[in-house]
């Protein structure tokens, strides 16, 4: 079992590898080789996957470099960098204005999510407009039978106070309208999956690049949650991904940032389900 | 020259104030931390005070981002949920109890009392899942109103959870009951029941507070079984059905915002609460408990 597991280690290490083993990026990593120290992230969890893919890069090619990856949420990112705990403090979101003053921090967009409204694969509803979702939201729609479902009720499933997805989606889709009090609540977008792919009455929203064949991703005013329509702007409920730093960041972690937003970084990116963010 | 037995006389009195001296500072250290936690609480929830933001946490709707912050509906949805697990498990217990002390075959109350010492060992984020699995989406398909994620599925989900702590007891309890008042009561040609409730059950009865006392602090302590299963919703249950948020899944879904906002401000208040409710159920039953012992020797 153990040998196993590292052999499968192994080999996600050699796929790393070998993803960025072209000569641009040969030269991109190099700058790592004449560096050496540690780098703490923490904060919103949907940038780990990216922040892990990069620091194994980095450490394959020079083992003095040591990177630690945690979550928390993006709040947990802002206070942690804040407090000087973490040299990268994730968000999902802009940072208010409050926690920039209060902490002197500098923040860094690196990449385009997209939040997709979805339901069960078993609803026959696979198109709504805007204003269809707000009022289901809103808690007026209540019925699946009022947008061309079957007659049954609808089941609301939202996100925690804390949660960027929650944010993105209040503010580009229901433009900051009510969410009806009765909406349960779930804490992460793997939660948000589960409860969706659970119950053929609820409808919910996560981020695009947890869409699977376990939920039914919402054809949205006839524009399609894609990451390609994210990009091209047809699809408009997206938002940005931010690594944060107290002040200007060191030269390693300068590096850091430098190669997340680089062409290698883009790769990284776009392989988890993000869009690479303009310069 | 002294005298070997002044020596050891000597040596036993240095090990009983060394004894004496660990056990006062594990208590002062308990205590301390104790009063420490509600020290820190106190002095993180002072902005609500100076700022006069009390009346508004205070109230019976939370809508964050339209800027009420009432906490009351999670104070509601705690005890909601802990009484209503409390109301499954206890008689359960007692029940369970009575069972493996004479009521049921003896042959039966031992892989019972054995099932249940399991139980305690189970983690109970594992509880949360098998119920997001399998009773959630069978309360939802009994009631297709209701999304599953509920008042009803949290209560079923935590009374299992709780329900050994009050077992074992209670369990312990009726155990320390002196062997020989058993075999008078035998003697006396009571019948199993009977001895168990005429003679074990009073004697016992310091046990029932404190298992209900300790099941009760388990119960609206709980977090991973109120996140999972209870679903969140900020409001006031009306039916078994409805989707509630307990303090403590509220702390946890609120200490990740923006540590400058009020909805952050709001979560040290529910700290406040849930330390205040927790102190007060045990002030109350041990009141409840000395008044009633003190009855018993009356008699």
């Amino acid at each position: 079992m153990f040998e196993f597991r590292r052999i499968i280690w192994n080999l996600m290490f050699l796929l790393a590898f070998s993803a960025s083993s072209g000569y641009a990026q040969d030269t991109e990593i190099g700058v790592f080789k004449n560096l050496e120290g540690k780098i703490d992230i923490a904060g919103g969890t949907a940038h780990i996957p990216v922040m892990k893919e990069t620091a194994e890069q980095i450490m394959k090619v020079n083992p003095k470099i040591r990177i630690t990856v945690a979550g928390g949420g993006s709040g947990v990112g802002v206070q942690k960098v804040g407090e000087g705990l973490v040299d990268i403090g994730n968000t999902g979101r802009a940072l208010t204005p409050a926690e920039i003053s209060k902490y002197g921090l500098k923040t860094f967009p690196f990449a385009i999510d997209g939040v997709a409204v979805a339901v069960n694969p078993n609803n026959p509803v696979g198109a709504l407009t805007s204003q269809q979702v707000r009022d289901i939201f809103a808690g007026k729609i209540k019925n699946w039978q009022e947008v061309g479902g079957k007659s049954a009720a609808i089941h609301l499933f939202t996100r925690d106070e804390a949660s960027g997805t929650r944010e993105t989606f209040w503010e580009k889709l229901l433009k900051k309208g009510p969410i009806d009090a009765k909406a349960n609540i779930v804490a992460s977008n793997g939660a948000m999956k589960l409860a969706l792919a659970q119950d053929p009455q609820a409808i919910g929203y996560l981020g695009i690049g947890f869409v699977d064949q376990k939920v039914k991703a919402i054809k949205l005013d006839d524009a399609e949650p894609t990451q390609e329509n994210a990009k091209s702007g047809a699809y408009k409920v997206t938002r940005l991904l931010y690594m944060n730093t107290k002040g200007e960041p060191r030269p390693l972690v300068k590096a850091f940032i430098d190669y997340i937003k680089g062409p290698a970084g883009a790769k990284i990116i776009q392989k988890h389900g993000f869009i690479p963010a303009q310069k | 020259m002294p005298i070997p037995g002044q020596t050891r006389w000597h040596r036993l009195e240095q090990r009983q104030a060394a004894i004496k001296g660990l056990l006062l500072g594990a208590t002062i250290i308990s205590c301390g931390s104790v009063l420490a936690i509600l020290g820190f609480l106190g002095y993180f929830a002072v902005p609500i005070f100076s700022q006069g933001h009390l009346a508004e946490i205070l109230s019976w709707d939370w809508r964050p981002f339209q800027g009420r912050f009432g906490i009351l509906p999670m104070v509601a949805g705690s005890l909601c949920l802990a009484a209503a697990a409390m109301g499954l498990a206890f008689p359960l217990a007692l029940g369970i109890c009575g069972f493996a002390h004479g009521l049921g075959p003896q042959r039966l109350g031992r892989p019972l009392l054995g099932l249940i010492h399991f139980m305690t060992g189970i983690p109970t984020v594992i509880y949360g899942f098998i119920s997001v699995i399998f009773l959630v989406p069978l309360v939802r398909n009994i009631f297709p109103e209701s999304t599953g994620y509920s008042w009803l599925a949290a209560a079923l989900t935590l009374s299992l959870m709780i329900l050994p702590t009050i077992v074992l007891v209670i369990h312990a309890q009726l155990q320390q009951v002196d062997v020989r008042v058993r075999l008078a009561a035998a003697a006396l040609g009571f019948s199993p029941a009977q001895t168990l409730l005429w003679v074990l059950a009073p004697m016992a009865s310091r046990g029932l507070w404190a298992a209900a006392v300790l099941g009760f602090s388990r119960a609206i302590g709980d977090t991973i079984i109120a996140l999972m299963v209870a679903g969140n919703a900020p409001q006031v249950p009306h039916t078994l059905l409805d989707s509630i948020r307990t303090l403590t899944a509220h702390i946890a879904l609120v200490v990740a915002t923006d540590s400058t906002s009020q909805a952050y401000q709001s979560i040290f208040a529910c700290g406040l609460i849930l330390f205040g409710v927790t102190a007060a159920v045990n002030f109350a039953l041990r009141r409840l408990q000395t008044r009633a012992s003190g009855a018993m020797r009356h008699d």
